[in-house]
């Protein structure tokens, strides 16, 4: 842990050299999601209502899940990057210093300028957060924390099986999309509005539902909602465990690519 | 253009053609990747038309054309398409060579994206086309209204992607300039995106967003002939669209030409 904090506080400084084009690219970092943001909004100009939710609620849920891939986007970047590492054989030199590789890949890359995202859903969770009228007490405010934090986990998860699959096909793939920028901009609405299937799978298989949606529903005291899914967030970091053991195996099958 | 010059860029265009068929599976995954987005954007806009009132300016059926044309087609809208080779070129100083070349720059440049962009659609719109027009009811892809809107969808849709070409030569342009595409390509391209319908079909914007919008080349590439595809656009419209698309690209072009001599005059080769 300790490693990793320097690994943090190193990478840090380096990208702080350059302040003017730090700022900046975090300043167009922010203006992606605002769009998808301000997209949203005129749609519910339009149509009020979404299903049986309101816009305030529906920003909450935005805000959680482009929080946490915000964060994972900036502290798991490196498995983002990975492809580069073992097409050029870099990871040979990984394999040979005494500690884990995961911390290694970790701490190789941070993207500060992903802050843009943060800030503006930090902006989206202040405006959402004083505009409903929720029943705030001490299980509904660690629920809140552990969704974020748990989803910065799951998409970390994401980043780590993207990661691993470079593995054996030595290139990025842009399925993996899918699951990365499709999960979020398809969590940033409460999953029920779609097809059983997908929110089954959304929920089961990859755990964005059980970061978002049902907690969330439980946040807003909705009907059917039980004071037990404000921990479900701890449930969705079993994702990881997978996650792991695959990049493990990973590990062990890596064939050098480099000379 | 001097004599024999189109032959060059022809052949430039060919060869980038043929270069870029050869990513079959990285068009592949590209393809599953636009089905996922296509069904999602759908279902969210199902969910938000399910409590609608009448006065929606666009039909659920229609607007599902529009969202499997966009996927598509994406690579002909999509201004962050974009050709990495080109910016190393302009950073590291190798433009030098192309500069060597008895060729305009600007049109040289123009044709190897234009065909970048052509090999990039040609894998990919197929596949999405047929499987889109073969799904259940409010998913599937339409027919065009008739042959003529058909035609006009053709010749639309082809100038659009000059015109989104022209555009993205700007932003090779002004890495000239700033040394470093990041900046301006997120920029132009988010604006672009929004401003093109990508994110917020068109005609479910606002009155007032929509008037802005209009008046911008970007809706040209992708709107335009999507809803000339799917009918929301009649004929009259549609010619008058084609007449603006031909204005913008000839403005776009003369001022390209004129700012890409003007960065060459003062360019400074980095490199030695």
């Amino acid at each position: 842990m300790n490693l990793y904090l320097r690994y943090v506080k190193m990478v840090f400084r380096c990208q702080m050299q350059y302040r003017v084009s730090f700022l900046l690219t975090m300043l167009a970092q922010m203006l992606i999601p605002f769009s998808v943001f301000a997209g949203m909004l005129l749609l519910f100009q339009r149509f009020h209502l979404l299903g049986s939710w309101q816009v305030d609620e529906v920003m909450l849920c935005f805000a959680v899940i482009h929080m946490a891939f915000a964060l994972s986007e900036c502290f798991a970047r490196g498995f983002d990057m990975f492809a580069q590492v073992v097409s050029q054989g870099e990871f040979d030199r990984i394999l040979v210093r005494p500690r884990g590789t995961v911390l290694q890949v970790l701490g190789a890359r941070f993207e500060f300028s992903r802050m843009g995202r943060l800030c503006l859903s930090v902006v989206v969770m202040g405006i959402a957060v004083s505009r409903l009228s929720i029943a705030w007490n001490p299980l509904k405010v660690l629920s809140l924390v552990l969704m974020v934090s748990c989803g910065t986990l799951v998409f970390a998860g994401i980043f780590m099986l993207a990661a691993t699959l470079c593995f054996w096909t030595l290139q990025g793939l842009e399925v993996v999309n899918i699951f990365t920028d499709g999960g979020r901009e398809m969590a940033q609405y409460p999953l029920d509005i779609y097809k059983k299937e997908i929110t089954r799978f959304f929920t089961f298989v990859i755990p964005f539902g059980m970061v978002n949606y049902l907690p969330l529903r439980y946040l807003l005291d909705r009907p059917g909602s039980m004071a037990w899914h404000a921990l479900l967030p701890l449930c969705a970091t079993l994702f990881l465990v997978p996650c792991v053991l695959l990049w493990r195996f990973g590990v062990r099958r890596y064939q050098s690519a480099g000379s | 253009m001097r004599k024999g010059n189109a032959a060059a860029y022809f052949s430039s265009f060919r060869i980038r053609l043929m270069q870029n068929l050869q990513y079959r599976v990285a068009a592949l995954a590209g393809l599953m990747t636009q089905f996922f987005w296509g069904f999602m954007l759908i279902m969210i806009l199902e969910a938000f038309y399910r409590n609608s009132d009448a006065s929606i300016p666009m039909s659920l059926p229609q607007l599902a054309s529009y969202i499997w044309l966009q996927q598509a087609f994406l690579v002909f809208v999509a201004l962050w398409f974009r050709d990495p080779e080109m910016f190393g070129m302009i950073t590291s100083g190798n433009v030098a060579y192309e500069l060597c070349r008895p060729t305009n720059l600007y049109y040289f440049w123009h044709v190897r994206l234009l065909a970048q962009r052509i090999s990039g659609a040609a894998l990919r719109c197929v596949p999405i086309l047929l499987v889109a027009t073969l799904l259940p009811d409010p998913y599937r892809l339409r027919p065009p209204a008739d042959l003529a809107a058909f035609l006009l969808f053709l010749l639309t849709l082809f100038t659009g992607v000059l015109i989104n070409v022209s555009i993205s030569m700007f932003i090779y342009i002004l890495t000239f300039v700033t040394l470093s595409p990041v900046g301006s390509l997120m920029i132009i391209g988010t604006v672009g995106e929004f401003c093109s319908g990508m994110i917020l079909p068109i005609p479910l914007m606002p009155e007032w967003l929509r008037n802005i919008v209009m008046v911008l080349p970007f809706r040209l590439a992708g709107d335009l002939p999507f809803r000339i595809w799917s009918g929301h656009i009649g004929m009259q419209e549609a010619l008058t669209g084609f007449l603006t698309q031909l204005l913008w690209l000839g403005a776009l072009m003369f001022f390209g030409q004129l700012s890409m001599r003007k960065v060459l005059n003062k360019a400074v080769l980095q490199g030695g």
